[in-house]
């Protein structure tokens, strides 16, 4: 399965546009995307996962690894996560590391 | 690799296959991520040689195979980093050469892949009972874990000890059941989805029986007359002591059960719930010399096993070995393991299985100052940490009362069950004994304290409590072992009938049965435990010895709440009374006087007369009184709390102490009350009408507080 990311920044706001499935093997392709917004110092880093098909363990790695490297100040948003994700991000805890929306403006 | 990370010594000096490494670092043991690489650290005493063996995770065949080159190894530790290895993805192993020697306890195979003792997580088994490939040439293969959990600000609890009430559980059992009605059944996230419960029971530290990476097909069978698998269901059979269990995590099958078990820990923590581990450091997964070689025979079987002369395994666990746990090397792991959970999992406490192995010398026989318990008492990261023996081993030696203690260690009181369990069917001559245990046995724990001992009544050993008044002897017949397993010796008493029955008059006398011993459980000095289930009436049918069930025997139904709602009732007020009164909570010993000048001693017995206590051999009845001036040994104020334990088949008129004057006699619990007469909650109590008197029913307890 293939795994896709969009990236743009204005304003402060990053957006990542996630599509298909999210493993080892394309897990360093989002993180490369990351460590490329991340010295811009977003304060908000918002991720479109609601065509992500399949995140593995390595996919939420990304996660904390971007979480941390923010810092405290600046947000990661989730925007409309399948549920599996969900769960997956409530029994690990990760759940209190992001913000999680339906929508957010493109 | 990027050169801004890499240290000036981390760069490769060797290659092979297009691997590059290098000479890696001693310390730590184990597989460590470092700048672009990972560190790989192993020790053996005897092997001549050993060889890194790397896997891409779940692959039939390992991708490169490294040998340590002689330079790589300092003392008897091999070591080596190797670089941009995708550590997501890896699963590694050891091959260690030798001497094959068995009566000299060397049993090296060059060909055997071995996983690393010190690995912090196992693959294999990650998902629960999900058929594994049998032919697969390395089973439980060592995987590499991350550490970067967000704990916040979480640390362990350091509640009081005497101030826990420990719910001992399995974490599969606790919610695999349909009735759980939650999500993640029979997983570490079901038990967090489950923590309003534990609140609600009041219990404010749970006892994971083994959470440690095992093999539950080990020893698995088809049971012949049921043709149901039998298997290693409690896991009391480690595979790896830094692991956590995959299959008790609803995410292993992503790699995260470290995570999600953390998690599960944080949020305990957060509602006030410690965290006690029941750990198994007497034996491995092993077995004896038809046992599986799967890491520490192939790696140092002499180090890590107490071998007799003949080389063959010292079986004091009564499951094939016996871990070497005062060997200076093994003593160290089991150190290094413990501090690992200390401060990675900030785990509370431990509880160790037949904890009289770790006071054994290499050649079995006990050692008067064990240094490995020694360490552990002394040890700086512990030192927080709840430490509990279970003080007995399947070799004879039992230090109920002896262990030794440095201070630190307390004990799962297996005198308490038994006093208790005696005094409970109305057995003569034990009035004597059980005003002991209920004082939290000074007999025993003079220069310890009140908290030196854990009070039980039942563990997943043996009985549950609603066995316990139901069965006269054990049925383990579903075991596969024709009724051989288990215990004999369980002190209980059906009641009048074995098993179910549909007289009510039992069924009203086993569930009055069940509130007296959770009455006396509780109003107990020392540190009281319930078994999972206890609390609803649970039952495995008069299985005294469930290990091997995957089932009903051993699964907490939820619907027990509805169909046995006064026990449950019962056993909230019982916990919450506890909680409510520091008089019941001392950390030492009662001194029988007066200290605090309140015209009371700290503790007084009492008989069918006040202040006239009855010790002879025919008496059932005990009846104490707990000075609420004296409570926490003086250091708080609480409600006088007077205790009637009349474990006589007939009612008897029982005298109460005079009090102060404006002051009077509240009722608590009268067990011979049906519900919902057999408590008042707390801050509800009833005042009693003749203050003078009551009438104390047969078998039956009754708790006043003075107001």
């Amino acid at each position: 399965m293939s795994f896709t990311v969009e990236s743009k920044i204005n304003e402060n706001i990053a957006r990542l546009t996630l599509t298909g499935a999210l493993d080892s093997s394309t897990a360093p392709i989002l993180q490369e995307e990351v460590m490329k917004i991340i010295p811009q110092n977003p304060l908000e880093l918002v991720m479109y996962v609601e065509h992500l098909d399949f995140m593995a363990s390595a996919g939420l790695r990304i996660i904390i690894f971007a979480k941390q490297k923010l810092g405290t100040q600046a947000k990661l948003i989730l925007v409309k996560p399948q549920d599996q994700l969900i769960e997956t991000l409530k029994m690990t805890g990760l759940i209190f590391s992001v913000v999680i929306v339906d929508q957010y403006p493109e | 690799m990027n050169d801004a990370d890499v240290r000036i010594d981390y760069y490769p000096t060797h290659e092979l296959n297009g691997i590059k490494y290098r000479c890696g670092r001693v310390l730590p043991f184990g597989a460590t991520m470092v700048p672009n690489g990972i560190n790989f650290s192993i020790y053996s005493s005897s092997a001549t040689s050993c060889t890194l063996v790397l896997f891409k995770k779940n692959a039939d065949q390992a991708f490169v195979e490294i040998p340590f080159p002689k330079e790589f190894m300092i003392g008897n530790v091999y070591s080596m980093i190797v670089f941009d290895l995708d550590y997501e993805n890896l699963e590694y192993g050891y091959k260690m050469s030798g001497p094959y020697d068995p009566a000299s306890g060397h049993i090296f195979n060059p060909n055997k892949i071995l996983s690393d003792p010190y690995a912090k997580a196992i693959g294999g088994r990650d998902t629960w009972l999900r058929a594994p490939n049998w032919d697969n040439i390395y089973p439980f293969r060592s995987r590499l874990v991350f550490e970067d959990f967000d704990w916040e600000n979480d640390k362990p609890l350091e509640t009081p000890i005497e101030d826990l009430v420990i719910y001992e559980m399995h974490v599969r059992s606790f919610t695999i059941h349909p009735s759980s009605q939650i999500k993640f059944k029979g997983t570490f996230s079901g038990i967090r989805e489950k923590i309003p419960y534990l609140l609600d029971l009041g219990v404010n530290c749970v006892e994971l029986m083994p959470i440690y990476e095992f093999d539950e097909y080990e020893h698995s069978k088809i049971d012949p007359a049921t043709g149901e698998m039998l298997i290693n269901y409690w896991g009391y059979s480690t595979l790896n002591f830094f692991a956590p269990k995959s299959g008790y995590a609803a995410t292993g099958k992503y790699g995260m059960q470290v995570d999600e078990l953390k998690n599960l820990i944080k949020e305990l923590h957060k509602n006030n719930i410690e965290v006690l581990l029941d750990v198994v450091f007497n034996h491995t997964a092993e077995g004896d010399h038809r046992g599986p070689v799967i890491s520490f025979k192939g790696i140092d079987n002499k180090t890590y096993y107490m071998l007799t002369p003949e080389g063959y395994y010292f079986n004091f666990s009564g499951t094939g070995n016996t871990l070497n746990c005062n060997h200076p090397v093994v003593r160290n792991m089991v150190l290094d393991c413990l501090r690992y959970w200390a401060a990675e999992y900030h785990i509370d406490g431990f509880r160790f299985d037949l904890a009289s192995i770790l006071g054994r010398a290499q050649d079995g026989s006990p050692l008067n100052n064990p240094p490995l318990l020694e360490s552990l008492a002394h040890d700086p990261i512990l030192a927080k940490c709840k430490l509990i023996a279970e003080a007995w081993d399947a070799g004879g030696l039992y230090q109920v009362g002896t262990f030794p203690c440095y201070g630190r260690w307390a004990e799962w009181n297996g005198k308490y069950r038994d006093a208790l369990r005696r005094f409970l069917k109305g057995d003569s001559n034990m009035v004597g004994e059980m005003s002991q245990r209920m004082q939290g046995s000074p007999d025993m724990y003079s220069s310890r304290g009140a908290t030196a001992g854990i009070n039980f009544v039942t563990c997943h050993d043996g009985f549950t409590l609603y066995d316990l008044v139901s069965y006269n002897e054990k049925h383990n017949e579903a075991n596969g072992e024709n009724n051989q397993d288990g215990n004999n010796d369980n002190d209980s008493w059906n009641c009048g009938w074995e098993g179910e029955t549909d007289n009510q008059d039992i069924n009203r006398l086993r569930h009055k049965q069940i509130k007296n011993a959770l009455s006396i459980l509780f109003v107990s000095q020392g540190v009281p435990m319930i078994l999972m289930g206890d609390e609803m009436g649970r039952t495995q049918n008069g299985n005294n010895n469930t290990y091997c069930h995957d089932n009903e025997l051993n699964w907490l139904n939820w619907d027990l709440i509805k169909e046995n709602e006064d026990i449950f009732n019962f056993a909230k007020h019982i916990i919450s009374f506890r909680r409510s009164h520091p008089v019941l909570r001392n950390s030492q010993h009662f001194k029988n006087i007066d200290y605090m000048n309140t015209g009371y001693s700290d503790i007084s017995f009492h008989g069918k007369q006040a202040w006239q206590a009855d010790w002879s051999e025919n008496s059932r009845l005990l009846a104490f009184m707990l000075d609420g001036g004296h409570a926490k040994n003086g250091f708080s104020v609480d409600n006088t709390v007077y205790v009637v334990l009349n474990m006589f088949w007939e009612p008897v008129i029982v005298e109460l102490p005079k009090l102060a004057s404006g002051k009077n006699w509240f009722i608590s619990v009268n067990t011979d009350m049906q519900p919902p007469f057999d408590f008042y909650g707390v801050s509800h109590e009833v005042k009693v009408e003749n203050q003078n008197s009551m009438i104390v029913g047969a078998r039956s307890v009754v708790i006043l507080i003075e107001k």
